[in-house]
Formats: structure tokens, C-alpha cells, sequence
């Protein structure tokens, strides 16, 4: 225990080492099961580019909860053949070495390479020459050959998450690396942001913004800015969830009356109401096979999770234990069920194996506030907004809830985080 | 304290910046990130030239909007816990809105539904939602046009008190009419 709290203080510090670039801190906590040991020392002149990629990728590999990294300097480059007993000794069974190389057109060559330590053999290295800028995404993307390497999924590292800021009066829609680094303003507003979704290709973000004094959904296309409001009927429109294609998505509109789930195109066009009920219907999301749509509605009295087939029809109810679930997401092999259970005050972030019929719901947090859960496209971490010392943040976790990274912010609440598909 | 302090500041610095700025204020600038393709190594690695559209982030500004307009009617009615029901001490609300809104078919108000704090954001907006349709109804059973009115609804995003007390929640549980 002490020896990995240790770790974690120095990788804190590694991490906070470049602070003019780090804006985030990660702080992790509990200590997970199997997990492979692997070392990544600095790479030869490490931090040249204003970063650390070797902090990145350990601080990457760490937070997915699959790897313990272990310490050890070693003066290794990915030309260097590394000394396996010395390694073997240190109980790692891989490790990654590099260096970063300024160029004479201003980048830098990232290199890097993997070793098997048990077998003593080469798993394979990369190159990348970035500007200074895209040192975090070079670096993100080494762990993610890592991890796909040593796990066999692939990785998340080099992902985007979308989340929604509010500093005051003042609301903004970001769009950071997966470790919560590097966020960058995609939309500021004077009024309330929420339920962003990411396009499956990954270059869309719908949203629902109060800018016109009532609840009007959003398409925006990340890199340019363009917008336009797909849903602004009479009443309140939210709630957007893609359809697999990209051509549609589920909102929920009170155009009609009550709150309901409609299926819409992506340009507004046809809105088509997929079901109807007394009751209030809302945060719908697609299954990754785009069979099922998974949605929130008190048709029973409380509020609960339910699903339908994806065009609509009769719904089935998937929570049964306690009297108020609600915000279902689910993750990719539609194998697990992620929502948030209410018992008593506490809102707690619990899963839910849909491939066991008789399975039972386990909360994987100790806190109280947990909101808005967002599958990583590969399925092996959550992040989720909860409340720490009176502000929001946010957090990432396993699925076994074992490794908590918070990705903390220095001045404004941080809310509504989802997380961005493969591919960037 | 500390924390409150810093939050205040935060929010007065912000407020500030907002009413002085004629120019965006973008925390981040735009930033230009074509990514570099990652190239084979030793033992192929897989590449990745899609980056360049995928990582570039334009920022937009939307802060000009204006807030709502309250009528100048009494405009609160507040409702309890879970509830969507218009108590009878707010018949005096109702009853002077729907008389203003009889006696000039030209005037339209919203109505905005609220909710406490707790809970998902989507949920609360449909429960602010179906508040703001119950106002709605009674103000039309007193002789308003349901054409004069647009129930719309802020959930747990736009509370009237800070806190996490039941006294703040009963005050954040509301409906507010605007002038539109």
C-alpha cells in the first residue's frame, strides 16, 4: 500500500512537472486486480517538447486500470536493447522506451518501442514526427498501441470527451483529450448547456442550449463551428441521442404534450414520435448493435429504465430493484447496463449485467452525487460527473470500480461528460 | 468560506468579463491540430491519417443572449417535493395572469418549470416540464388561450437559491411566467 501510494504521488508530480501545459491533475485511487506490471522510464529528452510522453503514457496505462507501472530509470531510447534480466528483476513483464527528437522544421519525432520482458522479444514500436501541440495525442496514441498490444482491446487514450463547464454565469461546451487535458472551448454561452452526444464519426456534437430561453437541440460541427438547431418545437426540446448511421436521433420533445421520445433527422427533418405514453419518456441512447433503444420514463410511477426496438414499439423494463434509476447508457458489446440508482439521498453510479438475466446491481462508487455516465467506446471505463468538496467533477472508473482517475478542473464546475467514439 | 469566496469571485470576474468584452473570450484558443501520421515501426504499427478534421476545435460565442423577461404580475407559484400540483394558495398567481392574459389576446407569456438539484438534468427538465403544463392548464380553465402560452422548462439548471437544504429546494421547486 505504501509503496503504491508513493507511486502515486510521483506520478502526480511527473504529471504536474510541465505545469504552464498541465491543466488537469490526475489523481487515482484504489488499487485494482490483475494488472500487468509494465515500465515506462523517460524517454531520452522526455519533456524537449514542453510535455512528458513517457508521464502521459504511464499516467494512460495506469488510469485503465489493466496496468501497474514500475518504477525504474533506465537510460533506454527504443534503439537501446534493454537489459531483460534487469527488468525481469524489477518484476516487470513489459516495457516501453523512447525518445523525442526536435526536427529542424520546429516538431518533434516521437519514437517508441515495446518489449515482452518475460520473452525477452520486440511487440513493435512507432514513429510520429507532431508539432508541439500534438505531443499529448502522439503520446496517448503509444498507449493506446500498448494497451491493444498487451490487452488485445483496443485502447481509449487517444479518444475526446465533451463535457460542459459553468464558471458563474458562464456555460461552456469543451472538448478535451480523454485524461481531461488539452480542453478547448467548442461553444461559450450565458445560458445553461447540457446532454451533449457525440456523432458516431466523431466530428458532430448535438446538445441541448438554453440560448433561446428554452431547451433547443443543437448539431455542431466540432472543427468549424457550424451549428444549427435540429429541434426548436413548441415547448421543450432535449435529450439528443444518435443513431448508429448518423442519420438520426432520438430527442425527447414536449411539442405534443408531456415529455416523448421522436426519432428525427439529423437536419430536422420528419419527426416521427416512436412512442407514446402518459407518462414522462426521456434519455434515449441507441445500443451499439442499433437494435434497442434504452430510455428513462416513470410510466411505472418512479422513474426506471425501459427499452424498446430501435424504430419504436412496445417497452420492456430492464430495473427493477429500488425506486428511482434513471440516465441509462450502455456499453458497446451491449453487455452492460451503466445508470444512476437512487437510494434514500445518494445517487449512485451501479451496473448492470444484461447478459445475465438474473443478474443484480452493483453501485461501483462511495459517493453521492454521481450524474450522467458515458461508456468509453471500448467498454472498459466509465466517466461520470459526481460532486468533491461542494464542486462538480469529473471522474473516470474501471468497471469494477477499483480505479478512479479524477480529471479536475481549476476554477469551473465540470458536468455532463460523454465520451467520444474510436478514431481520431 | 474559501471556497465560497473564490466561487463569488469567480462569478463576479466572470459576470465582469462578460459586460466589458465586445470581443470573444475564448479560454482556449483555436487551435490548429492536423496531426501527424504515425508510421510503421519495427513491427508494424497501425497508422492513423484521419486526424487532421478530428482534432481541431472552433470556438463559437453565444453570450449575447438575453434572460427572461418576468411579468410584472405576480409570477411565482411553487410546488412540493415530486409534485406538479398547483396548490390553492397560488390561485391568486394564476387568477391575476389569466385575467391579464383574457383581457389582451395579444399578450403571451412562457411559463418555466423548475426543479430542485437533484437528479439527472434531462429527468428534472421533464418534470420542470410537466410543472410548467400544469400552470399552463390552470391558467387556460381561467380563460387564457392555450396559444398564449408556451410551457417550456429549465429543470435543475437555472435554480432561484443556491444550496442543498430542503428550505432551498422548496424554493428552487417552481414555476416562474415570463413575458414573451
Amino acid at each position: 500500500m505504501l509503496h503504491r501510494r508513493q507511486f502515486c504521488t510521483a506520478a502526480g508530480l511527473g504529471l504536474l512537472a510541465p505545469a504552464a501545459f498541465a491543466q488537469f491533475r490526475v489523481e487515482i485511487s484504489g488499487v485494482g486486480g490483475t494488472q500487468l506490471p509494465i515500465a515506462v522510464p523517460k524517454f531520452r529528452n522526455d519533456d524537449q517538447g514542453g510535455q512528458s510522453p513517457s508521464a502521459i503514457i504511464r499516467a494512460d496505462l495506469e488510469r485503465s486500470g489493466a496496468f501497474r507501472i514500475v518504477e525504474g530509470a533506465g537510460n533506454l531510447d527504443e534503439t537501446t536493447a534493454p537489459a531483460m534480466a534487469e527488468w525481469r528483476a524489477r518484476a516487470a513483464d513489459a516495457l516501453v522506451a523512447g525518445s523525442v527528437t526536435r526536427l529542424a522544421d520546429g516538431r518533434f519525432d516521437v519514437r517508441s518501442k515495446l518489449w515482452d520482458v518475460v520473452k525477452g522479444s520486440d511487440l513493435g514500436g512507432q514513429s510520429a514526427a507532431v508539432e508541439a501541440g500534438e505531443l499529448r495525442l502522439a503520446a496517448h496514441r503509444i498507449a493506446d498501441f500498448v494497451y491493444e498490444k498487451l490487452t488485445g482491446d483496443k485502447g481509449v487514450f487517444s479518444t475526446r470527451i465533451a463535457y460542459v463547464t459553468r464558471a458563474g454565469s458562464r456555460y461552456s461546451l469543451r472538448v478535451a483529450d480523454a485524461d481531461g487535458e488539452n480542453g478547448q472551448v467548442a461553444l461559450n454561452s450565458g445560458q445553461p448547456i447540457i446532454s451533449p452526444a457525440w456523432s458516431p464519426n466523431g466530428k458532430e456534437l448535438a446538445y441541448v442550449s438554453f440560448e433561446r430561453q428554452k431547451a433547443v437541440v443543437f448539431v455542431h460541427t466540432v472543427a468549424t463551428g457550424e451549428r444549427r438547431a435540429i429541434a426548436d418545437f413548441r415547448g421543450s426540446n432535449s435529450a439528443p441521442a444518435w443513431s448508429v448511421d448518423g442519420q438520426h436521433l432520438a430527442v425527447t420533445l414536449s411539442r405534443d404534450g408531456g415529455s416523448q421520445l421522436f426519432l428525427i433527422g439529423k437536419n430536422g427533418e420528419s419527426p416521427r414520435r416512436l412512442a407514446s405514453s402518459p407518462a414522462i419518456d426521456t434519455e434515449a441512447e441507441f445500443s451499439a448493435d442499433g437494435r434497442y433503444l434504452y430510455f428513462t420514463s416513470d410510466r411505472g410511477g418512479s422513474p426506471q429504465i425501459y427499452r424498446m426496438a430501435a424504430g419504436g414499439g412496445a417497452a420492456e423494463r430492464v430495473t427493477f430493484g429500488g425506486s428511482y434509476n434513471i440516465s441509462p447508457t450502455v456499453s458497446a458489446d451491449g453487455r452492460t447496463l451503466a445508470y444512476i440508482a437512487r437510494s434514500g439521498n445518494t445517487f449512485r453510479l451501479s451496473l448492470l449485467d444484461l447478459s445475465n438475466p438474473g443478474a443484480q446491481p452493483t453501485a461501483i462508487t462511495d459517493t453521492g452525487d454521481d450524474e450522467h455516465p458515458s461508456f468509453a467506446p471500448n467498454g472498459r471505463l466509465l466517466v461520470y460527473a459526481t460532486k468533491a468538496q461542494g464542486r462538480s467533477v469529473l471522474m473516470t472508473t474501471t468497471l469494477d470500480g477499483k480505479i478512479k482517475a479524477r480529471l479536475p478542473s481549476q476554477t469551473a464546475d465540470l458536468r455532463e461528460p460523454v465520451w467520444g467514439p474510436f478514431g481520431r | 468560506m474559501n471556497t465560497f469566496h473564490r466561487t463569488l469571485l469567480t462569478a463576479v470576474a466572470a459576470a465582469s468579463l462578460a459586460a466589458c468584452s465586445s470581443v470573444k473570450l475564448d479560454d482556449a484558443p483555436v487551435e490548429s491540430r492536423t496531426g501527424g501520421a504515425v508510421v510503421a515501426g519495427s513491427q508494424g504499427a497501425t497508422g492513423n491519417s484521419a486526424a487532421g478534421s478530428q482534432t481541431r476545435v472552433a470556438s463559437v460565442d453565444v453570450t449575447n443572449t438575453a434572460g427572461s423577461a418576468m411579468s410584472n404580475l405576480p409570477h411565482v407559484v411553487y410546488f412540493d417535493y415530486d409534485s406538479t400540483i398547483v396548490k390553492d394558495e397560488f390561485r391568486p398567481v394564476i387568477e391575476v395572469n389569466a385575467k391579464a392574459l383574457s383581457s389582451d389576446r395579444k399578450r403571451h407569456m412562457a411559463v418555466e418549470g423548475h426543479t430542485d438539484d437533484r437528479g439527472s438534468s434531462e429527468y428534472n427538465l421533464a418534470l420542470g416540464q410537466r410543472r410548467a403544463e400544469a400552470v399552463v392548464k390552470s391558467l387556460t380553465l381561467l380563460g387564457a388561450e392555450p396559444a398564449q402560452l408556451e410551457p417550456v422548462s429549465f429543470g435543475k439548471e437555472r435554480p432561484a437559491v443556491q444550496g442543498e437544504s430542503e428550505s432551498a429546494w422548496a424554493k428552487n421547486r417552481r414555476a416562474e411566467l415570463a413575458s414573451r
